[in-house]
């Protein structure tokens, strides 16, 4: 539904988003993940047209965007990540505004906005002005607008950040449902939101491409690798018989600790324990490791580059 | 079309659903009407002065000596006051982040830059009706022309219209309303007084500078002079504030 092709970004000389390829599936929920200043606004912004890119392709249900900007535009809900809201309008003539202004037919007009009311739950508030609702209803204004068309693809910029744990909830169960009928990718820095909501995931660091595909694909491909993390008293010499040891591949030290890391498929976590205790190295702790998802995006976020 | 009635339809409603239309009509109308009670104040005492001398009573005129003049004076409020209700069109957009939603929707640049300018001239043609009920007087106990009171007028549209399209531009600029209102305000001002420069000009520059001079153009208006020249002055004054407006909005786009 959506594929992007070696898309650049580049404000004056700075790099926003370097040679990003991916693509989501129809009726899937995929997230954009990456941490802050990665580059996730940038690659929504070029999606939704706003923005164009300097070098790449993007396409939307096989529209061009850069070619056909206004065709894509009809098809596309976007939440910005500042939510575009008129503060003097009330929740209702606003979103009857932008039904018009995404040409939704005036004999529909009616029923879009109040369909939308109704999805994005705000019927308490529906004749209140923007300025006067709470922070989690005008999230909640915000994706209403995105969905006032029916559109096939949604694109939400952070739809989560700013809420109450109960209102973050409530807007992940609304994303979740609009699944099948709605192609939508998310932009998140938060790694759960990502494994609760979507289906697939697009890692990005500093405008580059670290991985992409369904979950399921995602944490086999990590789990390639097993490990356990050693807390023993004798900490130079276990490292050194450990870095012997068959069928071990890498022993680090890292906060004091042991990382002893084999290839997946085999388990060695026995057989190390065993040895250890035989040698007499002191052993005081020894935990499993597995590459989650989780620590490959950690590995991200604190600069490390993944395999 | 229909889009571009949709965007000044908002852009009307927003006018007049928060105090800034209300602000700048009713302070335009209070000014206008202080000018309006001076100008006929001192007509009448100069009339009953003129009506003893034959002569000079030919020399009455009410479009010459009240009319002619507040069109001067209003264009002058026009000058201060059209800045603080164009300063907002775009700025407040970029602002708000509302840009990205109206940018993001099917519409054209095009189609939002005429929208909000039809918004803008709307509140424009308001103002102007207005004080139209001051003419009421006029026309009760006297009897002016009413061909160069029209002229008048159009003149004042046409140059309000030419100062919004500035003022849309300079909204463009930025997204701090005061910078984009001072910079309005100043063109404008710059507009207005050029033709000064053009005693020390001479030959090709002095006609130049005296073109470009909104008040030249203006001035004969207010005589009653209705010239095709001065109509395609403040015309393509207007477009030339559209055509930046929308190079300034599509150019920030592909940067």
């Amino acid at each position: 539904m959506i594929e992007v092709e070696h898309l650049t970004k580049k404000y004056g000389d700075r790099v926003a988003i370097q040679d990003l390829t991916f693509e989501v599936e129809k009726g899937k929920i995929w997230g954009l993940l990456g941490p802050n200043a990665a580059g996730k606004t940038t690659t929504m912004r070029i999606l939704t047209g706003y923005l164009p890119a300097t070098e790449g392709r993007a396409t939307v249900a096989g529209y061009d965007v850069f070619e056909k900007p206004n065709q894509v535009k009809k098809i596309i809900g976007y939440l910005p990540e500042v939510l575009p809201l008129y503060n003097e309008m009330t929740v209702n003539s606003y979103l009857h505004f932008v039904a018009e202004i995404k040409q939704v037919p005036s004999s529909k007009k009616k029923a879009a906005v109040s369909r939308a009311i109704k999805v994005a739950g705000l019927e308490p508030v529906k004749g209140r002005l923007i300025k006067n609702i709470s922070r989690g209803f005008k999230q909640r204004v915000g994706i209403a607008q995105a969905l006032i068309h029916d559109p096939q693809v949604l694109i939400l910029d952070e739809p989560t950040i700013g809420l109450d744990p109960a209102q973050i909830v409530e807007i992940r169960s609304l994303i979740k449902s609009l699944r099948g009928e709605h192609t939508i990718m998310l932009s998140t820095h938060i790694l759960a939101e990502v494994t609760q909501v979507c289906d697939g995931v697009v890692i990005i660091n500093e405008g580059r491409l670290m991985a992409s595909g369904s979950l399921e694909q995602l944490s086999t491909s990590f789990q390639k690798k097993e490990g356990v993390a050693l807390k023993v008293r004798k900490i130079d010499e276990a490292q050194l018989e450990l870095s012997r040891f068959m069928g071990v591949e890498k022993v680090s030290r890292q906060n004091g600790e042991l990382i002893v890391e084999w290839a997946g498929g085999k388990d060695l976590r026995e057989e190390i324990a065993r040895f250890i205790i035989e040698r007499g190295f002191g052993l005081i702790e020894i935990r499993s490791l597995a590459m989650s998802l989780e620590e490959l995006y950690l590995k991200i976020v604190s600069g490390g580059t993944p395999q | 079309m229909r889009n571009i009635w949709i965007v000044a339809k908002k852009e009307i409603r927003t006018y007049f659903s928060s105090p800034i239309a209300y602000a700048v009509v009713a302070v335009f109308l209070v000014l206008v009407g202080f000018f309006f009670f001076s100008l006929i104040s001192w007509f009448n005492s100069m009339a009953i002065q003129m009506a003893q001398n034959p002569y000079y009573y030919q020399q009455v005129n009410i479009n010459q000596m009240v009319y002619s003049p507040l069109f001067h004076n209003m264009s002058i409020i026009l000058l201060l006051m059209l800045p603080l209700l164009t300063m907002r069109l775009f700025s407040e957009e970029k602002k708000l982040g509302t840009d990205e939603l109206l940018f993001t929707s099917p519409l054209s640049v095009n189609e939002i830059i005429l929208g909000k300018y039809l918004a803008s001239l709307f509140v424009l043609l308001v103002m102007l009706a207005l004080t139209g009920i001051y003419s009421i007087f006029t026309f009760a106990y006297g009897n002016p022309e009413v061909a160069p009171l029209l002229n008048g007028y159009l003149g004042l549209f046409l140059m309000g219209a030419a100062f919004m399209a500035i003022g849309l531009f300079f909204s463009s600029l930025t997204e701090n309303q005061i910078v984009s209102a001072s910079l309005t305000f100043g063109a404008l001002l710059l507009f207005w007084i050029i033709n000064w420069a053009s005693t020390s000009a001479s030959g090709f520059w002095q006609n130049v500078l005296n073109y470009l001079s909104f008040f030249q153009h203006f001035d004969e208006m207010t005589r009653g002079i209705l010239d095709t020249k001065d109509l395609i002055y403040y015309i393509s004054f207007a477009f030339f504030g559209l055509f930046l407006t929308h190079s300034v909005i599509q150019s920030r786009r592909w940067r």
